[in-house]
Formats: structure tokens, sequence, C-alpha cells
């Protein structure tokens, strides 16, 4: 299990990889969603996987009780969304106005518009 | 965007959104739902409102400005985190004022200062991602050079 | 609650400024209580560090390791001093400088969420609450980079966005294998467990992800190029505050990481540091030599000190390590000091560019006097601040026998005499080119506030230049304390040292 999904993570970084070095920003923000959602995937792995129950602690109790799940990967990859789901955003909008402002989104030709002084 | 389907359905779907993450808000703090989530939902339906009708009539619809909105729930959440430490020890600690505790048996209305936190995180979140969105329909249906913004009338 | 002030104070000012959005002259004077705030607030920390050494707070009461600790020792208390105080300087010179529609548009909120960001990263004693506030400040910082809009803006902000989005998935990897490897996050904890890690070759995936990480963040070689390429498109303002904190936060990780989590005798370690920030000082040099505009010289000199200060971690001596520390905790003011005075030197002489610039020096010939203090003290001339950060930094190479670690700061502080000397000329000397627009005549009324931020500045680089003993010893106390965590490690985890 913790192979496929080692294997899993590696193929989405190589995907995302191949996108952000394609030179053209729209690309560049699919991978590094696409690489983000991979980080997440290695975060969940390095807490272990397992098949036990959600980690809720039951009306009355004070711990959770049983084979639980460990909560605090998915607390960390729950954060970690969050905020790329911000910068993600936030880079979209940037490479919208980019494309209003320069007509495309090809990093090379942005670069041959605003040459270096 | 100009269809009767779309804003008539919207007239139902908007409300019902909002009460459901007002619903998935409360949720949260014992169940799965909270504050993230819930402002995510609200945020929808204000985004479904603005493809049904346009960005003016949500601006209206909202009131307040929606990072005005993002930034009261980052005040929100940072007093909800004095507050822990004005009753409490430590900034952030949880406070329940109408909570009260006798022989392990909890009694009264689970309601505190997490609950102040949860509501300025769907705070945010419904500001912040309005606000994106908002700015990002103006200025598709504003750039000339779109041409896109020529033809959706028809679609 | 003390250690939750320096983030609170900057977000509650950033939400007022917001409410008071449509009043420029309302959101200035909010931004400017703030910041003083966060002065009295940072240097209250700094007390209770000097009079009982660090100390920690628990959020929410969960106790370490379980929850979220801030924790404050002296080079924390340092940096959120210099970084407040940097703050109060740079509201008041963008009172000057900023557009009004930037303010209208949000800058006061960005900065000062952003100022909140870069406090968290210092007091925080927990590595994923860390990339947290790594998030907050750039976020806050890709809003500042394009609050004025404009194509230049765009494509600088373009290539800072990129780099640094790969730069926190770097980060977040690290931490999550790190949290794999050990089961910790919390960095006190982390001391005890990494060196418990039996299998090197986690200590060197983790370590390298987290240095590639916060070397992007500090612009070391050779993650370095997304620094020259945005830091000069937008304003002075906000250019003097990414020179003066943005990187700090990478050197601070750097430091904080290498000296807490990863033990100092890491295989590869200091020989990797040593690497990069000797490489880091020679291209920052050699860039500040052949840029021809005046922030992309100062982006350059920005990079080469950096190298400074990672090399003096890399010595690793304790007197090495405050070297590094008094080098950091000064850069921040000088930056401020550099970006400032090019502003108003740029405002009276027309242009960025050398091509289209000179003949300063007789129509304002204290401007010119003024210019050239801040890059005096950057290349280490005394009675400037720079000068006691060569000494230190030499004497410790002296003492740890790294001969030509010491050759090459003295060196590179040569060249960077001249790179400064140059821009000075370009400016201020030379005859004015033919193709540069004509001189207005008539002196432009004097920016007060701007004046005064900039006087300040200079003003604290001389001082610690002159009276620099107390300022060395603030520093050796924190490279005793880097050096020997254990006192950190109790604040944070309970116990005696």
């Amino acid at each position: 299990m913790e192979l496929i999904m080692a294997a899993l993570i590696g193929l989405m970084a190589a995907v995302s990889v191949y996108l952000m070095l394609a030179g053209n920003m729209l690309r560049f923000i699919v991978g590094l969603s696409l690489l983000s959602n991979a980080v997440n995937l290695a975060i969940f792995e390095a807490g272990r996987l397992s098949f036990a129950a959600p980690p809720f602690i039951a009306e009355g109790e004070k711990a959770p009780t049983g084979d639980v799940a460990n909560a605090l990967p998915q607390a960390l990859i729950l954060t970690a969304i969050v905020i790329g789901f911000g910068l993600l955003a936030f880079t979209l909008v940037l490479v919208y106005r980019l494309y209003g402002a320069f007509g495309t989104v090809e990093i090379d030709e942005i670069e041959n518009a605003e040459p270096r002084g | 965007m100009n269809s009767l389907i779309l804003s008539a359905a919207t007239r139902f779907l908007a409300p019902l959104m909002l009460a459901y993450s007002l619903f998935i808000l409360l949720r949260g703090h014992n169940e799965p739902g909270g504050g993230f989530i819930g402002g995510l939902v609200a945020a929808t339906a204000f985004a479904l409102y603005a493809k049904a009708e346009d960005t003016g009539a949500v601006r209206r619809a909202m009131r307040i400005a929606p990072e005005l909105l993002s930034m009261l729930g980052l005040g929100a959440a940072v007093m909800a985190g004095v507050w822990g430490w004005w009753e409490g020890d430590a900034f952030l600690e949880s406070v329940w004022p109408f909570l009260v505790v006798e022989d392990g048996k909890k009694e009264g209305l689970p309601v505190g200062s997490a609950l102040l936190f949860d509501v300025g995180v769907y705070m945010v979140v419904v500001g912040a991602v309005t606000a994106l969105f908002l700015a990002l329909e103006d200025d598709a249906s504003r750039s000339p050079d779109d041409e896109d913004a020529d033809q959706s009338g028809e679609r | 609650m003390l250690l939750a002030l320096p983030i609170a104070v900057p977000f509650l000012t950033g939400v007022v400024c917001l409410a008071l959005r449509a009043s420029p002259p309302f959101q200035r004077l909010a931004s400017l209580i703030g910041a003083a705030a966060s002065v009295i607030v940072a240097s209250r920390i700094a007390e209770a560090v000097l009079a009982e050494g660090p100390f920690a707070e628990q959020m929410g009461g969960w106790p370490a390791p379980f929850g979220i600790t801030l924790a404050a020792d002296m080079l924390s208390a340092g940096l959120l001093l210099v970084t407040s105080i940097c703050g109060v300087a740079v509201v008041l010179f963008g009172f000057s400088e900023v557009e009004e529609t930037s303010e209208l548009r949000g800058h006061h909120t960005l900065l000062h969420v952003m100022l909140g960001g870069v406090s968290g990263a210092f007091v925080t004693g927990d590595l994923f609450n860390l990339y947290v506030w790594f998030e907050v400040l750039l976020i806050a910082s890709f809003g500042l980079l394009v609050v004025r809009g404009g194509r230049r803006q765009f494509d600088g902000a373009i290539r800072y966005v990129a780099l640094n989005l790969t730069a926190t998935i770097g980060f977040l990897t690290g931490v999550g294998l790190l949290y794999g490897a050990t089961g910790a996050l919390n960095m006190a904890d982390l001391h005890r467990a990494v060196a418990e890690i039996d299998d090197p070759r986690k200590l060197y995936a983790t370590g390298a992800l987290l240095l590639f990480a916060f070397g992007a963040k500090a612009a070391l070689f050779p993650v370095f190029f997304w620094l020259p390429a945005s830091y000069h498109t937008p304003s002075f303002t906000v250019s003097a505050i990414f020179a003066a904190l943005l990187t700090k936060v990478g050197v601070y990780a750097i430091f904080r990481t290498f000296t807490l989590i990863y033990p100092p005798d890491t295989p590869y370690l200091a020989e990797v540091l040593m690497a990069a920030g000797a490489l880091t000082m020679v291209v920052g040099v050699f860039g500040a030599l052949a840029e021809r505009e005046v922030r992309r010289v100062l982006s350059f000199s920005v990079i080469a000190s950096i190298g400074f200060m990672i090399v003096a971690l890399s010595i690793g001596t304790e007197a090495a390590i405050a070297a590094g520390v008094f080098y950091l905790l000064q850069d921040m003011f000088l930056k401020v000091a550099l970006f400032a005075v090019a502003w108003l030197a740029v405002r009276r002489g027309g242009s960025e560019d050398f091509r289209l610039s000179g003949g300063l020096w007789p129509v304002a010939p204290m401007l010119g006097a003024l210019f050239l203090l801040p890059g005096l003290a950057l290349a280490g001339v005394p009675p400037f601040s720079g000068f006691w950060a060569k000494v230190l930094l030499v004497d410790a190479a002296l003492a740890a026998e790294a001969w030509w670690l010491a050759a090459l700061a003295l060196g590179v502080g040569l060249l960077t005499l001249y790179a400064m000397a140059r821009m000075f000329s370009e400016l201020f000397w030379k005859p004015r080119p033919a193709a540069a627009p004509a001189l207005a005549t008539e002196r432009p009324p004097v920016p007060i506030p701007a004046l005064a931020a900039t006087l300040a500045m200079v003003g604290i680089v001389t001082y610690i230049g002159v009276q620099p003993a107390p300022f060395i010893a603030f520093a050796q106390i924190a490279g005793a304390q880097l050096a020997d965590p254990s006192a950190y490690i109790a604040a944070v985890l309970g116990g005696t040292p």
C-alpha cells in the first residue's frame, strides 16, 4: 500500500514538474496545484496508513475509543489545502491580469515584451 | 449572463445555500463542517447570484464590502483569542460562558470563544472568496479584447 | 499573551486600516499607531528575554509538544524589535512616497498583515506553524507587489510568486517528511527527535528540502534570481520593507533550523552552507557591479549581505553565530536606509537608470552626502554598523582558522565599496548625459515624513557604529543561546536546562 502511494506521489510530482517547466503560466498553475496535492498525499502517508475509524470522540467520552486514524496529518493537510487554495486563487487572478496586460501567458513572450533595462 | 432558468433557480437556491452554510458552520463544532467549508458554500451562493444577475447585485445584496467582511472576520478570530486570554490563561484558550460542568456532565449551551473563532473564519472565507470572484467577474465582463464578452448574452 | 501580541497587534491594525480605507489620512494615523504599538510590544519581549532568558507560551493552554508554542529567545526578540522599528520607519516613509491609489487599494492593510506574518515566523516554536506564517507573509507580499497595478509590477510579481510558491511547497514537503520520520513538529521536541534518527538519509532528505525552501526565501545561491527580477518593480517603500524583512525571515529560519533542529555537526551541513554562502556573496557583489539601475544594484547588494550571514552560521562557533546575528540585525536597518536614500535621489534625479541620470551633486550636495552614508555602511567602512559586523565576522573566521573566508569577506566588502561608489558617481558626480531630461532647477518640496524616516535609519546605523558595545553584547547572548539551545528547549518543554 505504501509503495503504491509513494509511486503515485512520485508520478504526480513528475507530471507537475513537467507542467511547471513548460513555460506557460497556465500550465504552471495546474502543475503547482498538482504538486501541492502530491505533497498533501505525502504528508498523509507520513502519518502512516491504516484501516482505522475516523478520529472522532463519541458522545460522553473523553478520548476516542478503539483504533482511530492519526488526526494530525489530516489537520496539517487541511491547513495546507486552505492555504494552497488561497494562493492558487491569487495566482490565477495574477495570471489573468498578466494576460490582460501582455496578451499572452507564455513566459518567454512576456520576457520579450518587457526587456531588462 | 442573461438566463431566465438560472436567475429563477438562483432565487431559490441562493437563500437555501446560505442557510445550509450556516448549518455547516454550527455543525462544525463536534462533527464534520466548520467555518471554512461553510464559508465556501456561502461564497458559492454569492458566485451563483453573480452569474445569474451581475456583480453589482451581489455587492448590493451583501451590503458590506467583501474585503471588509473578511478583515472583520480576521478581527473576530483575533478577538476570540484575546477573549481566551482574558478569561483563561492562554491566548486562544477556549472559553465557555454558558457551559457548566458538574460531575463530568456538561450542562448548558456550548457557545463560546471557539464559535466566535469559527464565525471569524467563516467571514474571512466568505469575504475573501467573494471578493476574488467579483474582481475576476468584473474583469471578464469589462475587458474589450475578450471576445466572449460579446457573445455571452446568447449563451 | 505577550508573545501573541506581536502577531495580534499588526493584524488588528490591518483590520482597522481596511475599515478606514475610504479615508487615507485616518488610515495613515491608524497605521502609524499600530506600528508604534508593535515597537512597545517588542521592547517588552526583549526586556523579558534579557531579564529571564528564553520563555515560551502555549497557545490555547495545550502543553508542548502537543499544542502550538510561541517562544522567544534573544534572536527572536531582537528580530521582533528591529522588525517593528523598521515597520514604523516604512509606514512613515510611505506617507511621502506611496500613491493615494495604492492606499485606497489597501497598501496599509497588506503592509500590516505582512508585518504580522513576519512577527509570527519569528516567535513560533512549531515548524508547521512556521510554514503557515511563511504563507501569510507571502500572500500579503504578493498583494503589496501588485497593489500599484501595471505591466512592470505584474511581470515582477509573477517571477516572485512562481519561485516562492515552489519554495513553500518544498518547505511543506520537508515538514511532512520530518514529521513522518520523527512524529514531532514542535521545534524543541524535534531537537530531541532528530537526534534519535538512526538513518542519516532521512536527515539529508528533510534537511535538504528545508534548506532549499529557506534558501529560496533568503535568496541564497543558487536560488536567488527571483529577487533582482522583482524587487525593483513596486514602490520604494515596499522594496525597502521587502529587502529589510523578507529575505531575513529565510535567514532566521536557517539559523533556527540548523542550530536547534539539526545538530550543527550533521554531515555536509557546514560545507553546504559555507559554499552556498560564499557563492551568494560573490554573485551578489558582482551582480551589483554589473547592474545599471539603482534598485537592481541594491537588490544584488541584498543578496551579497545574505551570503555574509550564512557564512557566519556555517563557521559554527559561538562567536561566528553571534557575528551572524549582529550582521542580520543591523542589516535590516541598513536596507531600509539604502532604499530610502535611493528614493530621495531618484526623486530628485528623475530616473533609476544610470544612463539617464547624473549631475545631481551641484544641485543637491546635502542629498549626495546623505546618499553616501548607507552605502559606506554597507561596504563596512567605519564608523557605521556594517564595519563592526564585518569585524566580528572576520575575527570569528580567523579564530576558526577559516582564512579564505576572512579574505573573501574582506574582498567582497571592498567590491561592495566599489559598487556603492559607482552608484554614487553615476547618480551624483557624473555629468548629466544628453539623453537625460533636464533637472528641475527648483528644489522640490522636502518630503518631511520620508526624510525623518531616512534620517532615523541612518542615525541608528551610525549610532550602532559609534556605540557598538551593547549591541555586540546582545548579539553575543543570542549567539550563545543558539549555540547551546538547552535554555530554549527547557522554556518550551518545561523543566530545567
